[in-house]
């Protein structure tokens, strides 16, 4: 049986309730603790853990983050996490997984773009935000680990794009979990909130510090409303010893565009739950997903796109590359409700498996219930092309440094949908760094 | 140059070449003709360095080396290039980088330095000219979407800008228009020189009509059965396989 240390948490959880009393926040907060204790953690009975175990996870002891909100971190230790492009973003620090003011910087003007602490956001002029759209993807995610987020919602982060402002300056989320002396549970919470009319581009990334084990376990939940715009990017290169577990919940609340990309480049063991709920006529919404895998990472991508209203479009494509002992897993579900005709759902995942001793899950799941729709799915999985590689080799390229591009060029369908240009230069980056080093 | 001994090959245990003896010196054409099946791919597939053909006896000198032991990048680096019968697409990545990493990997192999970027596009300039391919192509992913006769150039242009010392030339002439034959051949023969030697392999005359091959010969169920100047070519084109058939058929039996 797992090792969870429920007395901990219960500690913990009622530690916390008596500080922050707040009823807007310790209500959702008591709802997750029944829904955790209730549920208990996923086994592989659970379809929707069927690939990805948990219970290791569970195993360790954990440090959970303390209620206070000291930030645990230096500003030097903030400069090894900053993305290119980071003198023209919004960087969000979260240390243990609380955002911490006093190490971000925010350089988008309030009449734009509004941050704030999650508990101040709960009691000014924005309550009725909060509290309107705080905890809406626990109606789709439901087990014990979404649970344990909500259980211990403090410390997070509100982010609101001013009505009509197209925010020039995207936002940075570094999530810093300081690993040196303990095992430690960062659990970040954000809500964000698009305004008609805005755009907003959102990137996430992480780091461990020290060479304890952490685990991210991330909630964010966006509404968007008519004519925004919002893109989503999440870039995973932690090391093995940065286990996740995410769920990126967007609901597009008016007509408007989503658009999410999320890099898998080194992990533990990572779970990314991306979800786009269609709550209004004519959404549109386009999904990208890359892992390039070694070692013993394993990363699993559920997707989720419910189609609730007619005439919505979505287009995904994830693409998985497993070398060495590395695990891959996709599961794409899709929902036409019976309301949603002249649904247009695409879905395609290619996977290339390079080592006998890789892995890969892809599951399409399409659950239909109305009848004027357009609905696809492919999956592949295969090796690499030997015709392209020797075809490369017969012009004098050695074998690694073909293989390499084939596989940058693989990659690159994914790469090219993130449209903030440094930070693509630095994702390109990245991999040919990787298919480099796997060769050397 | 190439000096091919008693080549034998397999692929999936089934004897493909069953002796083949080869001698082609520098400034050469030697053209290898011969029905479907015989075994005409296949030698040029061995010669390339195809994994899945076995070699099981015989031995390949290639300039003094035996390139039987060398890796397919290798024998390319060395000056062997394979025009290839089906060049392979591959989206995403673009032929003028692949062509720039291809030329750079090989002088590498012979401690040159790698050409500078314009070095490089003047290099491509040049030869462009010379097989008359479009500019466009090359900035395109390789071969993708290419016209059978756009892929065949582009083969043409990469043997111009890689400067081999022995090319083969595998059925290169399947599947072109008269005009995209004159253009490749004209390419190919401004190539030749008294350094470089050329291996034509195809079923037609037409071809050698542009080539005039020094040499041809006969592959028959993998052996060279009969060789000759290019008036056997000719032989051939007026008199089919069938001729060669019986008189090889006869010998056998004697």
């Amino acid at each position: 049986m797992e090792k969870i240390n429920l007395e901990y948490l219960g500690q913990k959880f009622n530690q916390l309730q008596t500080i922050d009393t707040d009823n807007l926040l310790s209500n959702v907060r008591r709802e997750g603790f029944n829904t955790f204790n209730k549920k208990g953690l996923p086994t592989f009975k659970n379809e929707e853990w069927k690939y990805t175990s948990v219970s290791d996870l569970f195993k360790k002891q954990y440090h959970l983050t303390e209620d206070e909100l000291k930030p645990a971190i230096s500003a030097s230790q903030v400069d090894e996490i900053r993305l290119p492009g980071f003198e023209n973003a919004n960087e969000l620090v979260f240390a243990n997984g609380k955002y911490v003011p006093e190490l971000s910087t925010i350089r988008s003007s309030k009449a734009q773009l509004v941050i704030l602490p999650l508990e101040e956001a709960a009691n000014g002029i924005y309550k009725d935000l909060v509290k309107e759209h705080l905890g809406k993807s626990s109606l789709f995610i439901n087990d014990a680990i979404h649970a344990l987020n909500t259980s211990f919602i403090y410390g997070g982060v509100f982010i609101y794009a001013v009505k009509g402002q197209i925010i020039e300056n995207p936002v940075y989320l570094y999530h810093i979990s300081d690993a040196v002396e303990n095992h430690i549970l960062s659990q970040p919470r954000s809500l964000v909130f698009a305004d008609s009319s805005s755009k907003l581009q959102l990137v996430e990334t992480y780091k461990t510090i020290g060479s304890m084990d952490s685990f991210t376990n991330e909630v964010v939940e966006v509404a968007v409303k008519a004519n925004a715009i919002l893109e989503y990017y999440k870039i995973q290169n932690d090391g093995p010893n940065g286990s996740h577990v995410g769920t990126t919940h967007i609901r597009q609340i008016g007509k408007c565009y989503a658009h999410t990309v999320v890099v898998s480049l080194d992990g533990g063991m990572i779970r990314n739950n991306t979800n786009i709920i269609m709550e209004a006529a004519g959404n549109e919404a386009h999904m990208y997903g890359l892992y390039l895998l070694k070692g013993n990472s394993h990363v699993d991508n559920h997707t989720l796109v419910d189609n609730r209203m007619p005439n919505c479009f979505s287009n995904e494509l994830y693409k998985g590359v497993m070398d060495e002992r590395s695990t891959g897993v996709f599961s794409g579900k899709i929902f036409v409700r019976p309301d949603a005709q002249k649904t247009n759902a695409y879905q395609t995942n290619n996977n290339i498996l390079l080592s006998e001793n890789a892995t890969v899950n892809t599951k399409p799941q399409l659950e239909i219930f109305a009848d004027d729709v357009k609905c696809s799915h492919g999956c592949t999985v295969g090796r690499l092309d030997e015709e392209a590689l020797f075809y490369l080799r017969a012009r004098g390229i050695s074998k690694e440094h073909a293989q390499a591009m084939l596989l940058k060029a693989f990659a690159e369908s994914i790469i090219e949908q993130i449209k903030i240009e440094s930070l693509k230069e630095y994702a390109e980056q990245l991999i040919e760094e990787r298919l480099k080093g796997d060769n050397s | 140059m190439l000096s091919i001994k008693d080549l034998r090959a397999s692929v999936e245990g089934k004897e493909i070449l069953k002796g083949i003896n080869l001698d082609v010196n520098a400034g050469e054409v030697h053209a290898i003709m011969g029905p479907n099946g015989s075994g005409k791919s296949t030698l040029a597939s061995v010669l390339a360095g195809r994994e899945e053909y076995e070699v099981t006896g015989g031995s390949v000198d290639f300039l003094g080396k035996d390139i039987l032991e060398l890796s397919p990048e290798d024998r390319a680096r060395e000056g062997l290039f394979l025009a290839f019968q089906y060049p392979v697409e591959i989206p995403g990545v673009s032929t003028t980088n692949f062509i720039k990493t291809a030329v750079n990997e090989k002088r590498k192999y012979h401690g040159q330095p790698p050409l500078d970027a314009v070095s490089f596009m003047k290099l491509m300039k040049e030869k462009m000219n010379l097989v008359e391919i479009d500019k466009s192509l090359l900035t395109r992913s390789i071969n993708e979407g290419f016209s059978g006769g756009e892929k065949k150039k582009n083969e043409i242009f990469q043997m111009a800008m890689l400067e081999p010392k022995l090319t083969i030339l595998d059925e290169t002439d399947s599947g072109l228009d008269i005009d995209a034959l004159r253009i490749v051949a004209n390419g190919v023969n401004k190539l030749r020189d008294e350094n470089r030697a050329i291996i034509v392999i195809t079923h037609y005359q037409r071809l050698l009509d542009y080539l005039q091959p020094d040499f041809v010969h006969v592959l028959l169920n993998g052996k060279i059965v009969k060789s000759g100047t290019k008036e056997l070519a000719l032989e051939l084109e007026e008199k089919g396989y069938d001729f060669i058939k019986d008189e090889f058929s006869l010998s056998e039996a004697v």
